[in-house]
């Protein structure tokens, strides 16, 4: 925004300073030109993509994809939501995200509050152990975390395979732990940004550290929550490693993992597996449209931190 | 929203430590409090330390993940050759010598992560900071093609493996279409060729990972105070020098960020290569995340070699993570 904010003494300083004042209009130019061509280059699969979903995989067969269309169907979409369950996966994706991104904010924003409002030893410690724990690769944890869940047994009424291991529970326990980090991080960056003198005003009157919580600070820290809302749906939703990993029944799979599922069953079937696959995008693009800014908020308070 | 306005309102740091000691709490207070820090922290220590902890330890057994391991038990010859012993065993550093001097698929391994890493750097991450570049200095339409670029960051990588299999096929692809190499003799294998596939793959990766860049760099563009390069304008400054030496240097702390998410990236990369390869591993697309994950999901399971590749991983990764931890820790752990 800044540059288009641009003061009016810069504006004006701007045709003085002549000699550079060809170049920087042909710098605008190919700027422009290399913005368009990299625009069209980033579409091109996407278009594509959703050009060959719409087209009935004989004819593609026979004309391949680069030709011009003699049908477009929606065929393969509703064949892949119905004969591939996508609804069955829809709900398990809808079932693990919902409870983990909840799940996550809420612990999440407890240990910032602590963290940034009370002064104790171990501060910097357990933001440290945190944020670290959210920069490791999953397949570091993975080995001993398989064998873990194979061991922890759980009530029938939380996991029909009676263990950890092939049950939501443990997708979204493992999902929530290891976004804790990253939203413990930016949610205390965010909360040190809030006075203090408002909790010392609630202090006086005898609130409760509970009530400073619920009732002050969080209530504050809205604008961040949304937009690590946004982004934590986003990647939980798109996760695929702790469901190829976790899950070992199919049935049970979110959208994304499903894929994989998926790609075997329409082996065949290229067009298929992309309508399947654009479909399982929608969720996601949906956040990209409505809630974009959100999003980049999101990712803006985890990298800028003040 | 941008997290530096309501930063200047942020109190003298001397002063809220005094007030913060002021505050006295009660027994329900700290209960509420150990409550609040506790559980969470109970879940990191329980699903994320102390499984990448006991891969370390993991990494020194003969395991197969059924019955109990023994850390101090050596492993003997199996009574029967052949049978798997029941019980995993103490096999002290066996697994890594048989990773660096006997397993055909580590080094290569290596290998493509670290062209991973170096594409990343060279390739991703310059190309999105030129994107951010461009679309802070505000041309026009930039709002578009910042939506545009910034697309493929919101989807899956495993969809993007699947729309990228679309224009790479070798038979009815775009690119083989274009090239007009779609015969049966003369098909080029994109995701195939193992000399091949590793790029193919790295720039679908790219297509990703610049979008990704650039929203993170845009973040760190709009928080310079616009005063730093209105006065570069002022002197005369072109607009590379204003970047390069006014602007560049100011922004240390997102560099280190870009920096940290480039090399994370680079060693999480595992989507989609287990989405090309349908599960099944392709020669040319070795990676270290994908040798770990084929101990697990594959048909044998060797907890123990699988926690030495785990571990190898995380030698690695502590460089970038300690880099940015101390970079975003040292200002605070100060009194």
């Amino acid at each position: 925004m800044s540059a288009t904010l641009a003061s009016p003494a810069a504006a004006a300083a701007r045709p003085v300073t002549s000699p550079g004042g060809g170049r920087r209009k042909a710098g605008r130019i190919s700027a422009q030109v290399f913005m368009l061509a990299a625009a069209i280059l980033w579409l091109t699969p996407i278009v594509f993509a959703v050009y060959v979903s719409l087209r009935p995989e004989k004819e593609t067969n026979r004309l391949g994809y680069v030709s011009i269309a003699h049908t477009l169907t929606l065929s393969n979409f509703t064949t892949a939501w119905k004969q591939g369950e996508m609804w069955r996966f829809f709900l398990n994706s809808v079932w693990i995200t919902l409870p983990a991104v909840v799940l996550t904010l809420a612990l999440a924003s407890g240990v910032a509050f602590v963290v940034s409002r009370l002064s104790f030893r171990f501060n910097i410690a357990l933001l440290i152990l945190f944020t670290a724990g959210n920069l490791l690769p999953q397949q570091v944890l993975i080995m001993p975390l398989y064998r873990i869940y194979n061991d922890i047994h759980l009530p029938s009424f939380l996991s029909d395979s009676g263990l950890m291991y092939d049950s939501r529970f443990g997708l979204i326990a493992i999902n929530v732990s290891f976004q804790l980090g990253f939203c413990v991080f930016v949610l205390s960056n965010y909360m040190k940004t809030i006075p203090i003198d408002i909790d010392e005003a609630a202090i006086v009157d005898g609130a409760s550290l509970w009530l400073r919580y619920w009732r002050i600070v969080l209530p504050l820290c809205r604008p961040a929550m949304a937009a690590l809302a946004t982004l934590l749906t986003t990647w939980i939703y798109n996760d695929f490693f702790w469901a190829i990993t976790l899950i070992s029944t199919g049935n049970k799979r979110p959208i994304t993992s499903a894929l994989a599922n998926l790609q075997g069953q329409f082996v065949t079937n290229q067009n298929m597996i992309a309508a399947a696959a654009l479909m399982a995008a929608v969720p996601t693009l949906v956040v990209y449209v409505l809630l974009q800014k959100q999003f980049i908020a999101g990712l803006s308070l985890g990298s800028t931190k003040g | 929203m941008s997290s530096s306005s309501p930063e200047q309102v942020r109190l003298p740091v001397a002063k809220r430590r005094r007030r913060r000691r002021s505050i006295t709490l009660t027994r329900r207070d700290k209960l509420v409090a150990t409550l609040l820090v506790g559980v969470p922290l109970l879940l990191d220590l329980a699903f994320v330390w102390f499984p990448a902890l006991a891969s370390v330890a993991l990494s020194f057994t003969k395991w197969t993940g059924i019955g109990s391991v023994s850390f101090t038990k050596p492993c003997t010859k199996p009574a029967i050759p052949g049978l798997p012993a029941k019980d995993g065993c103490f096999f002290g550093v066996q697994n890594y010598d048989r990773a660096f001097n006997r397993y055909p698929d580590f080094w290569p391994a290596v290998q493509h992560n670290v062209i991973w890493l170096i594409v990343f750097m060279l390739v991703a991450t310059p190309l999105g900071m030129l994107f951010a570049v461009i679309l802070d200095r505000g041309i026009r339409g930039s709002r578009i093609y910042q939506s545009v670029l910034f697309l493929p960051v919101m989807l899956s990588l495993a969809l993007i493996g699947i729309i990228w299999e679309l224009v790479y096929s070798p038979d009815y692809g775009l690119i083989n279409s274009v090239l007009g190499r779609t015969g049966n003799n003369d098909q080029i294998s994109w995701l195939g060729n193992p000399h091949l596939n590793l790029w193919s793959i790295l720039v679908e990766a790219i297509w990703r990972q610049a979008g990704y860049v650039m929203v993170l760099y845009l973040a760190g563009l709009k928080a310079v105070d616009p005063a730093l390069r209105e006065a570069a304008t002022i002197d005369g400054a072109t607009t590379w020098q204003t970047f390069w030496r006014v602007i560049f240097p100011v922004m240390k702390p997102i560099n280190i960020v870009i920096l940290v998410v480039t090399v994370i990236e680079s060693l999480r990369a595992f989507d989609l290569v287990y989405i090309t390869g349908k599960g099944n591993p392709v020669r040319g697309l070795e990676l270290l995340s994908v040798l770990v994950t084929q101990n697990i999901v594959g048909e044998t399971q060797q907890l123990g070699f699988g926690s030495t590749l785990g571990v190898i991983l995380l030698v690695i990764a502590l460089v970038p993570i300690t880099i940015f931890l101390y970079q975003t820790f040292r200002r605070e752990a100060r009194p």
